[in-house]
């Protein structure tokens, strides 16, 4: 029917006013951020060893690292060890542009993702934060989500299943069907 | 009462009603555009649901530096806004508003002096868009007395229709013809009224003279300030007096339960809510290309227009 269109199109905008708007009204309601929602990145200064694989890999290179080595004595060692002291740990968030590599690349889990994102300044300087602020940060990092229950485990669980089920058990491998199909019934 | 007094409350009236009524219409736009694309609008202006948005906005205006371009044609630039919005203002005062001559000005060819009138509106924008010195405003204006030249025809062959079938040009004389079997009869004159007389207010989906996405903002590229503050408000204006012109002809005017008393209400519900078809229909639907929008007018509306003329005759000599 020629006109249809034009009455669907009433139809629909009449449609959208009569249902509640999608608006979230940020300053004065918090807004309902999706789970693993980049804000800002926190350190976990315990968990850091000064590998240097985040600065190294950050593509515009905003993460400034600086250490120094310390003797610890080890009680019963033939001689001291040595260990890295972080000294100076800076992102610039002004160069930032949250990619998250230095997140993934991090070793031993010192660098997390916050959704917190109200930390704007008026000088631009302001936005490079030192190994405090970005320390103060893990108080917001929130705990990792669930897994997909529909998912395939991680890594560590598989291998830990297999182990515990001794050689010979089924593996995924031994288990998997064939890639190709097999043939239709005559 | 003097006969002076008398005609100080009836333009103090008039000058009321063109300064509060589309300043609703305006904020109706806001918010029935927002949530008809699930937004909220405005939100903030004097505290409730931003109801003082549009006296915030002309507040802005004022404080804003009045720029004339320096190749501009200076008078004619700074008359054209007070040329596009003035139209308005007289013709609100022949629109009837309630039965007993509730209506600032009455006049037998109230009908003609209002569509008169209305036809000034070309003259504000070819001269914004020559006054500019602006090759934008030069076409935009092009394309706007081409629209308007257009539409005015199926304009004023609807409105024939009616006050023929009324037997009289006056307004008020039309609403008190007006039977509710009008509706049906005079539906394609209806129709037509309505969608030239958008066409004539350059609103949404015939703005094709403003056309933001190729022509910058057409005839009102170059203006600032109050003056496109007074461009703004004519749109809105025109929107309350294309609305007001379909009630009065189309709709009934002041027709409906108790009109002795309520005459003026009903007349106010049924502006307002063709206004509210105006807003409707410029958020459901893309803008007409310049080809399309003759096309629509010269092919459609016209023989539809006269089509209805012939008709109306017809049933008019039968009875």
């Amino acid at each position: 029917m020629p006109g249809q269109g034009l009455i669907n199109g009433l139809a629909v905008t009449l449609k959208t006013m009569t249902k509640r708007s999608s608006t979230q009204q940020y300053p004065d309601v918090e807004p309902d951020l999706p789970p693993r929602s980049r804000g800002v990145i926190a350190l976990l200064e315990e968990n850091c060893t000064v590998c240097m694989l985040c600065a190294r890999e950050c593509p515009d290179w905003c993460i400034y690292i600086d250490s120094h080595k310390e003797e610890v004595v080890v009680p019963g060692a033939a001689r001291a060890r040595q260990r890295n002291v972080l000294d100076k740990f800076d992102i610039d968030f002004s160069l930032c542009m949250y990619c998250g590599i230095c997140i993934e690349v991090c070793p031993f889990d010192a660098l997390h993702w916050t959704p917190e994102f109200e930390y704007a300044e008026t000088d631009v300087l302001n936005l490079l934060h030192d190994k405090d602020r970005l320390g103060d940060w893990m108080r917001t990092v929130p705990p990792p989500p669930a897994h997909d229950v529909l998912g395939e485990p991680s890594k560590e669980e598989a291998t830990a299943a297999r182990k515990a089920a001794g050689p010979g058990a089924a593996t995924p491998a031994k288990t998997a069907r064939p890639a190709v199909r097999p043939e239709p019934e005559k | 009462m003097p006969l002076w007094l008398e005609l100080g409350v009836r333009v103090v009236a008039v000058v009321a009603a063109f300064l509060v009524v589309p300043l609703i219409v305006g904020q109706m736009e806001h918010k029935v555009m927002a949530h008809m694309q699930s937004r909220l609008g405005p939100m903030y202006a004097g505290g409730f649901h931003g109801w003082a948005q549009l006296v915030a906005d002309g507040v802005k205006f004022v404080q804003k530096e009045d720029i004339t371009p320096r190749d501009a044609d200076r008078r004619v630039f700074q008359l054209a806004p007070i040329v596009a919005l003035f139209p308005y203002l007289i013709v609100l005062l022949a629109i009837p508003l309630g039965p007993g001559g509730l209506v600032a000005q009455p006049m037998d060819i109230g009908l003609f002096f209002v569509l008169a009138v209305l036809g000034v509106g070309v003259v504000a924008v070819l001269m914004s868009a020559w006054a500019s010195a602006n090759k934008y405003s030069l076409l935009g204006g092009l394309r706007g007395a081409a629209q308007l030249l257009g539409y005015e025809l199926p304009l004023v062959l609807s409105a024939a229709s009616v006050a023929m079938a009324a037997g009289t040009l006056s307004l008020p004389g039309i609403v008190e013809a007006w039977s509710p079997w009008w509706l049906l009869w005079q539906a394609p004159a209806a129709l037509v009224f309505f969608i030239s007389g958008l066409a004539e207010i350059r609103r949404p989906p015939f703005d094709m003279p403003i056309a933001d996405s190729e022509l910058v903002f057409g005839y009102m590229t170059e203006y600032s300030g109050l003056r496109f503050a007074f461009f703004l408000l004519a749109e809105y204006v025109g929107i309350v007096v294309i609305a007001a012109l379909t009630t009065v002809l189309f709709l009934g005017g002041w027709h409906g339960p108790d009109p002795a008393h309520f005459g003026w209400l009903w007349t106010l519900v049924k502006v307002f809510a063709v206004s509210f078809v105006v807003i409707w229909l410029r958020v459901s639907y893309p803008r007409l290309r310049e080809d399309q929008l003759q096309r629509l007018c010269w092919l459609v509306l016209v023989p539809v227009a006269l089509a209805q003329l012939v008709l109306t005759a017809a049933v008019k000599l039968a009875l």
